[in-house]
């Protein structure tokens, strides 16, 4: 049997390694289009994987070179997501995108030893904003530390300023994984800081589509807000069980894992004035997600089967992770003058990436999203966080909020001391 | 022609009770071991895609294999049935992971063995019901330890020093001064210490099923009445089948976290692999070690094949698809295997040896 | 001192100082509790009529509601849907007993069990295969069924009572009573009934053990589709549901294997104990209690009385 294993094994290692390596730029991107999470997966690999077909289509590649997006399954599973990453690592992989907070956590530490960089766009570990302990790792535009703090601050402005957060009660809502317990050491610092009950309420991802209980607890402890840290179906059953015990849905605050489109269907008007955080506008109003409709789904070349989700909240979402990404290659070919690159060669691209107004309309991605700069301290950037207002219909952007630098640095800096501080033989860099 | 054992006697019973009696065997089981530990490294070491088929396949594969015999020698040989082998797992690693952050100087392989000390440990608190009940009753007190365990893992923040994101985490674990586990380590180290406790651990179960303690658990899964009457008893045999079992499974977890994944958080230990654990004993026999390999490879393998197949030949079809497909031939797979074998691979290979002893001349 | 107060005594101050609130916490409890009872009553149909122990359950309910929605989306109207529907959970029950059952007949239990996993991976992969994986929208209002909510002023506060949990309660009432009716007064419900006593002497007179088996799977079927529909409404049509039917052990353990009523009483108990506990306790122990403490409440009830409140067979004890 270990005969025919191996065999079998060999064959399609063999298989693997002769697929032809022509020059294409090779992009590995970790979807779940299957599994609990897929209804979120599927649009924002869509996004993502239209934007780079676009620009193949339309410019022949990035600098004259083919992208060639390679979808792997993992159906949010973190083990898939190892044996994905295994299996594109031996073929110069530009990038890893893992797409899961847990597979990032398993990719961190092999980002530096293998070069390849790692972009989780505003998820994964939030320490790792830390450009001088972290050298790989990418998690622009903003971390889960600087969104917590962009929405507190939010409700503080609603408040009629910070100091009335003290003595508030704000209820926390998240699934209970490394993805919604990521942000609780701020919440509890900012808490201290302001003078604010925190009300946690874990919700197992068993118990995701059960959540009549955790929302009678809040019905009897009575919080002034709410915020949630949700995920496929745990949002939009959330939605639903707080209109059920009344909880007023303009203090209701998702972060933006829990503020999509698919979150609202089939409740549309229950929802009305839920909060949400985001970093990409909404819409497909802009000229390159125009070029996406004509070039790439209209004439099937994606698998986006339902032309209204181009531009929606993940769709877009898929699409920033798209622009960066291409973005990093434009900048490596700039600077090493040849179109066939490295994941080091990305690396270096990354730190200068800079998205400014006048580069995103020469996109044709003008007010797409915030500004984004990202430079070799600050691989977060700490950008500010877009808070968005659900109406019944459509998501309205309200405004723009910032993160409260001066609080999440320093937290960010002993997070990422502490996180290498076990690690013997952690690769860090010194910026200039 | 080939297998027979034909001119081979046995002169003491020292050669006849050995525990494989016939030639044929023992060359094959060297030649295994020899593929496995000098054939499959070389492989990996010299290929450019070794890593993967390393790190990917057979690292997974020989520590599913060593969870599965855990498995086994519950199901198969004691005939308890759990549904709770991925919390087991689940325990070896936090406390692999608790012995290596407290005590950083200790060897990274006498850890792993350690933590199954207290798998064994839980496996015996939640088997103590085993003595009241059997059969659907058990797994449902099997179920309860799993998610009354997973749910344990995230909310005792001890267990993982209190890190942020509720995860494992492993560094670059050293010893007889090369790294043997981490993101540096090279993944030829790995699978060959992986391999090789695979191999001990599977030597020393093969034993144990063959002596006084192992023979116990047969007798109680056959009939537990006569097995009582004949002097055997239950508590005892019961109890050291949980530990032995979950002494697998927890060495299992451990080499899961720190040899293979580097990194993991409760999904790794969910309900999802106990059911994957009992596909890999059901699948290559209940009752046999050589099938729990068997059961391991077929599980294991079998998708990562389907999932990388169409790209080589060069089929355009979206990796969701291939997913799903996945799930329906597995599940179709499992129906079908149970229908027309239900003892497994294991039994088809031991089909296939009788087969081959009559070879070619069935009927002389 | 201040332990066993927050345990002993905390608690039932908490209970009855807002009894409006109690009031709620007990309707929803048993709302939910009606809920794990439906996917209960498809295990124990299943299991008295062919002894398997159905896994595929909690699939099933996913899958089934996923047909509904899935083909309402291509643009079927909801009544025609949900009989099309009802259509596919009849093959997918002649499908199974046909393929799965019917090879496996007289397996040690272990294997059965093995093959509805199996069959629950299938299920889980052709789903998706053939509906999209996407979270869906439950076609709620398509259906009829009420959207709204009443209030209720009881012991000076308000308690809300959805529409829809009331219409839930409703329905699975009437389900049961049909189902009921069915296996008292029709000739394949007694057939039925004889086939749940003694497989071998309702041979010899004459039953059709396969087709009973697929008039039961058909059944479990129905109930699923209900169960998902009333699930999906109040939550939403996706994979993750399929979890939650694993709950349906803890209650059988409870009611007995064997036993219809027994299911649905069990199912309202699990349902109102864990919501008592997970709010007034839970936060004892850090919250998210509810996700164990219905199978460790089995687990006693397995220590105390194996047969469960109305089984019928006494377990084999070692």
């Amino acid at each position: 049997m270990k005969i025919k294993l191996l065999l079998a094994g060999l064959a399609s290692a063999l298989a693997i390694t002769s697929a032809p390596v022509s020059a294409e730029l090779l992009v590995p991107h970790l979807t779940y289009r299957t599994g609990p999470f897929a209804g979120n997966g599927i649009v924002f690999a869509n996004g993502f994987y239209d934007y780079m077909t676009m620009l193949n289509e339309r410019d022949g590649g990035i600098g004259g070179v083919k992208v060639n997006v390679e979808e792997c399954e993992t159906g949010y599973n973190a083990q898939k997501g190892v044996e994905c990453y295994e299996s594109t690592k031996g073929r110069n992989p530009l990038i890893t995108i893992p797409n899961s907070t847990g597979i990032t956590l398993q990719l961190i530490q092999k980002a530096s030893v293998d070069q390849i960089p790692l972009l989780s766009a505003g998820y994964g570990l939030s320490a790792a904003a830390v450009g001088e302990k972290f050298p790989w790792i990418f998690n622009a535009p903003t971390t889960y530390w600087g969104q917590m703090s962009a929405i507190l601050s939010y409700i503080g402005e609603l408040e009629g300023g910070m100091d009335n957060l003290s003595g508030k009660k704000i209820g926390f809502i998240y699934l209970d994984a490394g993805y919604g317990r990521e942000p609780l050491p701020l919440l509890e610092t900012l808490s201290e800081q302001y003078g604010f009950e925190v009300l946690k309420i874990p919700v197992a991802g068993k118990e995701m589509q059960n959540q009549s209980s955790h929302w009678l607890t809040v019905r009897k402890e009575k919080p002034d807000w709410m915020i949630m840290w949700g995920w496929g179906a745990m949002n939009s059953t959330a939605i639903k069980a707080a209109a059920k015990i009344r909880f007023p849905m303009d203090r209701f605050i998702g972060n933006w894992w829990s503020s999509a489109h698919v979150d609202m269907k089939g409740h549309e008007e229950l929802a009305k004035g839920y909060r949400g955080a985001t970093f990409s506008a909404n819409g497909d109003s802009f000229p390159a997600l125009q070029d996406v409709i004509k070039l790439v789904v209209d004439p099937g070349k994606s698998q986006t089967t339902d032309k209204s989700t181009v531009g929606n909240v993940l769709y877009n979402r898929g699409v920033i992770n798209a622009v960066l990404t291409a973005e990093a290659i434009t900048i490596a070919q700039k600077n090493t003058g040849k179109t066939d690159i490295t994941g080091a060669d990305m690396r270096d691209a990354f730190e200068q990436i800079d998205m400014s107004e006048a580069r995103l309309s020469e996109l044709g991605l003008e007010g797409f999203m915030e500004p984004i700069k990202i430079s070799c301290t600050e691989h977060s950037g700490s950008n500010p966080v877009i808070m968005t207002q659900w109406n019944g219909e459509d998501w309205v952007p309200s405004k723009a909020v910032p993160v409260l630098r001066e609080i999440v640095i320093p937290e960010l800096e002993a997070a990422a001391d502490k996180y290498i501080s076990d690690k013997p033989g952690w690769t860090t860099q010194t910026c200039s | 022609m080939f297998y027979r054992e034909a001119g081979q006697f046995k002169t003491d019973y020292k050669s006849d009770s050995a525990v494989f009696p016939i030639l044929q065997d023992r060359v094959g089981i060297a030649f295994m071991i020899f593929l496995a530990l000098v054939v499959v490294p070389l492989y990996g070491w010299s290929s450019s895609s070794g890593e993967f088929f390393l790190n990917g396949i057979m690292i997974p594969f020989m520590i599913f294999a060593l969870v599965t015999i855990g498995l086994n020698i519950l199901m198969g040989y004691a005939g308890q049935l759990s549904l709770g082998t991925g919390a087991f797992t689940g325990v070896g690693a936090y406390a692999c992971y608790k012995l290596i952050t407290h005590f950083p100087e200790l060897n990274l392989i006498v850890a792993v063995l350690m933590s199954g000390f207290f798998a064994a440990a839980v496996g015996i608190i939640f088997g103590l019901p085993s003595l009241r009940i059997k059969g659907l009753y058990l797994a449902v007190t099997t179920l309860a330890a799993q998610f009354f365990l997973e749910w344990l893992f995230i909310r005792w923040e001890w267990l993982y020093n209190y890190d942020p994101s509720g995860a494992l985490i492993v560094p670059d674990i050293t010893a007889f001064g090369i790294i043997i586990a981490g993101p540096s380590a090279n993944a030829v180290v790995k699978y060959l210490v992986v391999t090789l406790i695979v191999i001990f651990m599977t030597w020393i179960a093969s034993n144990v099923i063959r002596g006084r303690i192992g023979r116990s658990w047969m007798m109680i899964r056959d009939m537990d009445i006569a097995a009582e009457l004949m002097g055997v008893r239950p508590l005892a045999a019961k109890l050291s089948a949980f530990a032995m079992s979950s002494f697998y499974c927890g060495v299992g977890g451990a080499m899961m976290v720190f040899f293979w994944l580097g990194a993991a958080e409760v999904e790794s230990f969910d309900i999802n692999h106990s059911f994957l654990f009992l596909f890999m004993v059901i699948i290559g026999g209940m009752g046999s070690l050589i099938g729990s390999f068997m059961g391991a490879a077929f599980i294991w393998v079998l998708p990562i094949i389907i999932k990388f197949l169409p790209a080589t030949i060069g089929i355009e079809i979206y990796p969701s698809t291939v997913e799903h497909i996945n799930l329906m031939i597995i599940g179709g797979l499992i129906v079908f295997f149970l229908a027309v074998e239900p003892n497994g691979l294991a039994r088809l290979w031991q089909l296939a040896k009788e087969k081959l002893r009559v070879w070619p001349f069935p009927y002389a | 001192m201040e332990l066993l107060h927050s345990i002993f005594i905390g608690p039932f101050a908490d209970m009855f100082s807002d009894l409006s609130f109690l009031i709620q916490v007990l309707w929803e409890g048993f709302v939910q509790g009606t809920l794990y009872a439906l996917i209960a009553l498809g295990f124990v149909l299943i299991f008295k009529a062919s002894g398997v122990f159905n896994f595929a359950q909690g699939i099933m309910v996913v899958f089934a509601v996923l047909a509904l929605v899935g083909l309402y989306e291509a643009g079927v109207p909801a009544w025609l849907a949900l009989i099309l529907t009802i259509g596919i959970m009849g093959l997918l029950a002649i499908g199974i007993e046909r393929v799965v059952l019917r090879p496996l007949v007289n397996q040690h239990d272990a294997i059965l069990l093995m093959a509805t996993i199996g069959l629950a991976r299938f299920l889980s992969g052709a789903g998706q295969f053939i509906f999209g994986g996407e979270n869906k929208a439950m076609i709620t209002e398509e259906l009829g069924l009420p959207t709204g909510s009443s209030e209720a002023e009881i012991f000076g506060g308000v308690v809300f009572f959805e529409h829809l949990d009331i219409a839930a309660v409703i329905i699975a009432g009437l389900l049961v009573a049909a189902l009921a009716v069915f296996f008292s007064k029709t000739r394949i419900g007694r057939a039925l009934r004889a086939v749940a006593d003694d497989h071998q002497a309702a041979l010899s007179v004459g039953i059709s053990l396969n087709q009973i088996w697929a008039i039961v799977w058909f059944a479990a079927g129905i109930v699923a589709l209900v169960t998902g529909i009333m699930w999906g409404a109040r939550s939403d049509v996706s994979f993750a549901l399929e979890i939650i039917a694993l709950k349906a052990l803890a209650v059988l353990i409870i009611g007995g294997f064997t036993s219809i009523p027994g299911a649905i009483i069990a199912g309202i108990i699990v349902g109102l104990v864990e919501k008592l506990f997970e709010i007034y306790w839970g936060s004892l122990l850090g919250g998210g209690v509810e996700a164990w403490f219905a199978y460790i409440v089995a687990l006693i009830f397995l220590l105390f009385r194996p047969q469960g409140l109305f089984g019928e067979k006494i377990i084999e004890r070692v």
